[in-house]
């Protein structure tokens, strides 16, 4: 056991600590293009150091960094507060299933321009009728002269209005069973056939967008992974969690934390007894969060497979960081809920984050059929 | 980065595992138990294999090994529930081998290192030390107050046994006469720190333990047709259990990685893994027994014997508030407005 970064760690950590030292673009501007102008240009300083797709493999365009150094990295853009890529979904689940599963031909039409940030990518999952259980997609695609024809609707389709590219999983086989009959395809978003309409949230804003599609056109040569195999394509997008994640939301609360005490100190209520054991509560909880997820790297580096401590990590984190904004809010009593308050944003929209990427009811399904062995409900 | 364990360090965990499978099956942990006593054969068996004193330097009769290899073993101590006299002996170790003066160690640690002449360590409030495990057996007896470390001999104090409701271990509410026993020269608070990760890991073995038993009996156990387990307010209830049971492991092993590599980490991973094993070593066990419903509430079934000894331990050496109220003061919080609860 040995708890510290190695010396070729360190050396990377140390690398990136001097570049985004000397590379951070500072706060994001207000304004969703001018937001996203940003976002874009931070993607594009990330590639030209090989960052952009640091687990990609080397021969497309990426680093192929280790598990460890991916979770180092997340670790430090958490820390410095660095912006999110613009084309994150095309860095982290595009890329990697183009990667995995498409033709050679897709891999040099695909990959440079998600690097670049040139093409942004989204994702048309989940449907009003299928969240979690995402399978009974009603999504449509019907071959015909060659191409596909696709009618259905999508929703929290985060960066659609942005996106050049939607990773689209729709039924192609309506009499298969559920899982059987489902492909995968890349969608052009630049069609009149695709109406992107923006979905306001609990906090105000419109992170996320439902898709409307009325006969939309998908060329044969998108498809990825074959006809049929959606299911097995899709999953690999979901399991290709970002390795750094953990350690990332690990130091992101960490940072959080250390915000919800000053808080405290300024309302002078550091020193009740009551307000300590909530705020060591959620201290540990995020040590262990961190540490969790660590071991499950560690665990995945030695034998390939996810230990079950690797599982915990993303229920881990939405637990604290609701718990947290929660506690922040209540420390500031009445003067709390107000609108233009950066910490109401927290806390409201920390409310998503039991649901997003996997609800926790799901995850513990997950833990209870696949690490535990309990028998499945269904 | 690696959590992993070194070869030597696995090869201890299997070890300690088959053997105690082997000595502690649940009839004879039952037993011992019921009647509230030790196997002295056990004990010399353990310690001829050194586990005694793997944590004590080899110039005092240990193996020189570090605060991981013990918590390894303490884990695995715990998964068999044994009736043994280890943990108590183990504390006293570490407050002479980290505090004690030379002399001290001299006087006292070859005889812990061997099992011949066990120690017992406790934490005293208001001039007592309500509930020390086996000081009834001691030859030194270490009591921690305000820290700093006293060691004593039995004839020092008044040694009162106690009806605690962990059957599997002896315990004492012991009182010293005042002024007596040797201050131990060196700093209490790093043996303090051991000492709660050796118990954190001991909580860590009790409680896997009865999460495992919770899942076999929520595969097995039939009703309305299917086995309980593939209902969620049991299944869900067992992924808890599981967060529960790593993250207490997880916590443990980073202090006690820390008292043998990074000391100053030590005090805050301490009362960290402190606080987490003293919650989860209540919320597993209470969780298992609602698992098991009915059965698990009744004196037949092992159960219970693993949650009064986690519950017990939850309370040694520190409360889960109290370490809490430590990780508070050491994040940046000052000290508390009033006492901690």
């Amino acid at each position: 056991m040995d708890l510290t970064l190695s010396p070729s760690e360190q050396a990377f950590r140390d690398e990136l600590r001097d570049w985004v030292g000397q590379n951070h673009p500072g706060e994001e501007p207000t304004g969703d293009e001018a937001a996203w102008e940003f976002r874009s240009a931070w993607q594009r300083k990330l590639h030209a150091q090989g960052y952009a797709g640091l687990s990609w493999p080397e021969e497309f365009g990426g680093r192929g960094a280790t598990l460890i150094e991916q979770a180092i990295f997340g670790e430090e853009m958490a820390r410095a507060k660095a912006p999110s890529p613009a084309n994150i979904l095309g860095l982290v689940m595009g890329g990697p299933v183009v990667i995995a599963h498409g033709s050679e031909e897709q891999k040099r039409r695909y990959l440079e321009p998600i690097l670049s940030a040139e093409e942004i990518w989204c994702q048309g999952f989940s449907e009003p009728e299928s969240g979690s259980d995402l399978a009974s997609l009603k999504t449509r695609a019907v071959k015909s002269n060659g191409e596909w024809i696709v009618t259905g609707q999508k929703v929290w389709t985060t960066f659609a209005h942005h996106a050049k590219w939607c990773m689209l999983v729709a039924r192609t086989d309506p009499d298969a069973p559920k899982h059987k009959g489902l492909t995968y395809f890349l969608m052009d978003m630049e069609q009149d056939e695709i109406q992107v309409r923006p979905l306001r949230q609990i906090t105000g804003e419109a992170e996320f967008n439902e898709l409307f599609i009325e006969e939309a056109r998908i060329p044969d040569e998108n498809v990825v992974g074959g006809v049929g195999n959606g299911w097995a394509v899709a999953i690999t997008t979901l399991m290709h969690e970002r390795a750094g994640l953990g350690a990332a939301s690990a130091a992101s609360v960490k940072i959080a934390l250390g915000q919800l005490i000053e808080l405290a100190q300024e309302r002078g209520v550091d020193g009740d007894p009551v307000v300590r054991q909530k705020i060591a509560s959620l201290l540990i909880e995020a040590e262990a969060l961190r540490l969790n997820a660590w071991r499950g790297l560690t665990q995945i580096m030695k034998t390939g497979i996810p230990g079950p401590e690797g599982s915990l990590p993303k229920l881990q984190w939405s637990a604290v960081n609701q718990g947290l904004t929660e506690l922040a809010v209540a420390i500031q009593g009445e003067e709390g809920l107000t609108r233009d308050s950066e910490w109401t944003y927290r806390f409201l929209r920390a409310r998503a984050n039991s649901i997003e990427g996997g609800t926790t009811e799901i995850l513990k399904n997950i833990i209870a059929e696949r690490v535990l062995g309990l028998p499945r409900l269904r | 980065m690696n959590f992993d364990f070194t070869d030597d360090q696995q090869a201890i965990k299997r070890t300690a595992r088959d053997l105690l499978a082997d000595r502690f099956k649940p009839d004879t942990v039952r037993e011992l138990a019921e009647a509230e006593r030790y196997d002295e054969v056990h004990w010399r068996e353990i310690a001829e294999l050194g586990w005694a004193g793997i944590f004590v330097d080899e110039q005092h009769g240990g193996q020189g090994l570090g605060m991981v290899e013990l918590a390894i073993l303490a884990e695995e101590l715990g998964y068999a529930v044994a009736p043994l006299p280890f943990l108590a002996n183990a504390a006293a170790g570490i407050a002479l081998q980290h505090a004690g003066s030379d002399a001290q160690r001299e006087r006292w640690l070859p005889g812990i290192a061997s099992g011949a002449q066990r120690g017992a360590a406790g934490l005293m409030r208001d001039g007592v030390a309500p509930l020390v495990p086996d000081a009834d057996s001691a030859s030194a007896i270490v009591l921690f107050e305000n820290g700093a470390a006293t060691v004593l001999e039995p004839s020092e104090c008044e040694i009162a046994p106690i009806p605690s409701i962990d059957q599997t271990r002896r315990y004492a509410r012991v009182t010293p006469r005042a002024g007596a026993g040797e201050l131990l020269e060196g700093d209490a608070g790093p043996a303090l720190d051991r000492i709660a990760t050796l118990v954190g890991a001991e909580i860590v073995g009790v409680i896997q333990r009865t999460l495992e038993m919770a899942v076999e009996y929520a595969r097995d156990r039939q009703q309305f047709g299917r086995p309980i387990g593939a209902y969620q307010g049991v299944s869900h209830r067992c992924a808890d259990m599981l967060r529960e049971v790593e993250s207490s492991r997880s916590t443990v092993l980073w202090a006690a990685w820390a008292a043998d590599s990074e000391p100053e980490t030590l005090p805050l991973a301490a009362a960290m893994a402190k606080a987490q094993a003293s919650d989860s070593g209540w919320n597993v066990p209470a969780s298992a027994l609602q698992v098991l419903g009915g059965i698990g509430f009744t004196w037949e079934h092992d159960l219970h014997f693993f949650l009064k000894r986690a519950k017990v331990d939850g309370a040694l050496f520190g409360s889960a508030a109290e370490h809490r109220e430590r990780v508070a003061e050491l994040s940046g919080l000052g000290t508390s407005a009033a006492t901690a609860v």
